[in-house]
């Protein structure tokens, strides 16, 4: 099993950035890698048990499962059903932590899961740095942050 | 059971954080109220089990005992076994979390604990921000004070001017900075020069001189900013004139401006270099181009907002805010009587009050204004405020008369307010333009058990937390309509003491605010 972690600082208060990612199928709005999203079988963004099916970018597609959503914790659990990665049994967690000294949030985006032996670096990297990080630079951008 | 939990991002690697705080005899290098600490027994400091026994700086005594130490997940827990408040049952958590594209680290303390019912919000109070958010900070400082000392990494910050430092022509005002309250700056950033509008003496226009000034890199929890856009308001001229003693001369006034942040002091997490800002706050200060002042106060402001707006109307706008939903929360339907429609305050008011779906009885001393007060959305328009507008409102109201009236007026219009109002009514009475109400019998409001306000601006703006809530609110009604701020009247700096000598002599419409 691998582990990738990223965590950040979104200069908002944690109530408004969860509003922004809470909805399952809102990738398109808030990163930058994602092209079209919808909910399979019509159902509602934040049913869980509900797949997110969408487009990168570059063409890929992945269909992701929501496993758990908390209003309470401000987090999010999803597997992936299908991607081009490569990955087995991945299981992500988002979640929001309000900061009190400054009003702003701490988010937390951890992923684990299986792959070939060899390219767990690569996959740290492009899951770390292409997917969660692009995507909190993005959160953060438009908030006005750095 | 009450819980506390506070949380902090410090500008320093984890690593560096959780040594310290792993250290269960550590706090008297850093925690503020910590005088004295010892670790009972002979006991080692990381140990289970042991005991600590603090002296505070206030002569208090109390004793933890550590429950338990996760190095790998850095979190540990403790428990009070005898203290001079009463706590009972108190467990604290301290949890350390990477920031891992900032190399710090977030922290947060959390407590539970069974405090007598009538102490509770005093007692969590006290936990969470004499206890938790001052310890966080603390040890912030005292990490950044041995910055240059081996494992201590700070967090690149934007690079800074660097002319040599020179000395300052003018001292900033006493009240932004009490003396030897700040520890020693850090060495990083340098001076900057500016210009400032420097009152040299209480007086007329003519006290008011433009001057560079020399202002130092910003302080811990201070910000530094290029302001481009400098709003007026009438508060300015009292402390001009040293009719309120707000500004000590030789000192800057000013309460509100608008810019960008130029750098940030160490502990400011909420802005960075580069973003757009605004203040509408005490310390007075904002007639210069560039200023060092506490960040608390200091809001990002949107992207669709412009500066000069932001500048003409944060003051102005956040009163209208907290005046319509704290002071009183005006609800769809209730008649709310808003004075002098056409003015600053009075026209947001009127606007706002009428988005929320209120009926607006709208009052203002001639046509012109009455159609001001028209546009601004009022769904009655009176001039005058004398019989005719009581008797207005009756009409309009079926004889029930009005929910709530917001009154800067002042002695001419308290009486007629006072009989307008329904049962169980509310006069917010929020300034005297036509002159101090004097002294009122308050026996007469049982009458109708009317409520009297007299809110503050500086009140419902406290610290960071309520003004970011008003400021929020306010660009949201901005952002969905409800209130727009008009494109205001631009003087430059040096014409400031004709500004002044204008809004004294009533020759100004709409807001005006000065370039630097």
């Amino acid at each position: 099993m691998t582990r990738v972690y990223v965590s950040s600082v979104i200069p908002a208060p944690a109530a408004t950035v969860w509003r922004r990612v809470r909805d399952f199928n809102a990738l398109p709005q808030w990163t930058s890698f994602v092209a079209e999203s919808r909910i399979e079988q019509n159902l509602p963004s934040d049913k869980v048990g509900c797949i997110r099916n969408f487009t990168l970018n570059d063409g890929g597609r992945i269909r992701e499962q929501l496993l758990a959503l908390s209003d309470y914790d401000m987090s999010c659990t999803y597997a992936i059903l299908e991607s081009p990665m490569g990955v087995e049994n991945y299981v992500a967690k988002l979640t929001l932590t309000p900061v009190t000294d400054g009003n702003v949030t701490f988010a937390q985006w951890q992923a684990d899961f299986d792959c070939a032996p060899g390219r767990e670096q690569a996959l740290t990297e492009q899951i770390g740095g292409g997917v969660f990080q692009a995507a909190f630079a993005a959160l953060k951008a438009s908030f006005g942050g750095r | 059971m009450t819980r506390v939990r506070e949380s902090a991002i410090l500008d320093v690697p984890i690593d560096e954080v959780w040594r310290w705080v792993r250290d269960f005899n550590s706090h008297v290098h850093w925690h503020p109220a910590i005088a004295r600490s010892e670790i009972e027994a002979g006991m080692p400091p990381d140990a289970v089990g042991a005991v600590r026994a603090f002296t505070l700086q206030d002569g208090g005594f109390l004793r933890e005992q550590l429950l338990t130490l996760d190095d790998d997940a850095r979190e540990l827990s403790y428990c009070l076994l005898e203290a001079p408040i009463p706590l009972d049952d108190y467990v604290a958590t301290i949890r350390l979390l990477p920031v891992t594209d900032a190399d710090a680290t977030f922290w947060q303390w959390e407590s539970e604990f069974n405090p007598p019912p009538d102490r509770a919000r005093e007692l969590a109070s006290l936990v969470a921000d004499d206890i938790y958010r001052a310890g966080m900070r603390g040890l912030e400082r005292h990490l950044q004070s041995r910055a240059g000392a081996p494992g201590v990494h700070r967090v690149a910050r934007p690079a800074e001017d660097t002319r040599p430092e020179r000395p300052a022509p003018v001292e900033r005002p006493r009240d932004v900075e009490p003396a030897g309250l700040h520890p020693p700056r850090a060495a990083s950033g340098s001076h900057l020069t500016g210009q400032a509008v420097v009152m040299a003496r209480h007086g007329g226009p003519e006290v008011l001189r433009l001057e560079e000034v020399d202002v130092p890199p910003p302080g811990p929890g201070e910000v530094r900013l290029r302001q481009s856009h400098v709003g007026v308001n009438f508060i300015d001229v009292y402390c001009r004139t040293g009719y309120f003693d707000l500004v000590t001369p030789p000192g800057v006034p000013g309460m509100e401006a608008a810019g960008v942040v130029e750098s940030v002091g160490p502990g400011v997490t909420h802005l960075a270099a580069g973003d757009r800002v605004a203040y509408a706050c005490p310390p007075t200060g904002a007639y210069a181009s560039v200023r060092t002042m506490g960040a608390d106060l200091v809001v990002r402001i949107p992207d669709w907002l412009g500066t000069p707006q932001a500048a003409a109307g944060l003051m102005k706008g956040v009163t209208a805010g907290f005046l319509l939903h704290d002071v009183h929360r005006v609800q769809r339907d209730d008649c709310v009587v808003v004075h002098a429609a056409a003015g600053g305050v009075g026209s947001l008011l009127t606007q706002w009050a009428s988005a929320l779906g209120a009926n607006v009885i709208a009052t203002v001393s001639d046509e012109r204004k009455a159609r001001v007060a028209e546009a601004n959305g009022a769904h009655t328009v009176v001039i005058g405020r004398g019989q005719d507008f009581v008797d207005t409102v009756r009409q309009r109201t079926g004889g029930r008369g009005a929910d709530v009236v917001y009154d800067a007026i002042g002695r001419d219009s308290f009486d007629a307010s006072f009989a307008a109002l329904a049962l169980r009514g509310h006069l917010v009475s929020f300034g005297q333009a036509s002159g101090d109400i004097g002294a009122r019998e308050i026996g007469p409001m049982s009458s109708k058990s009317l409520t009297l306000s007299r809110p503050n601006y500086g009140h419902y703006i406290l610290d960071r937390e309520m003004m970011t809530m008003q400021a929020e609110r306010l660009f949201d009604a901005l952002d969905r309509g409800f209130v727009t701020i008009p494109e205001p009247r631009l003087e430059p700096l040096d014409a400031v003491a004709q500004v002044h000598a204008d809004l004294e002599a009533g020759r100004t419409i709409g807001a005006i605010v000065l370039e630097t």
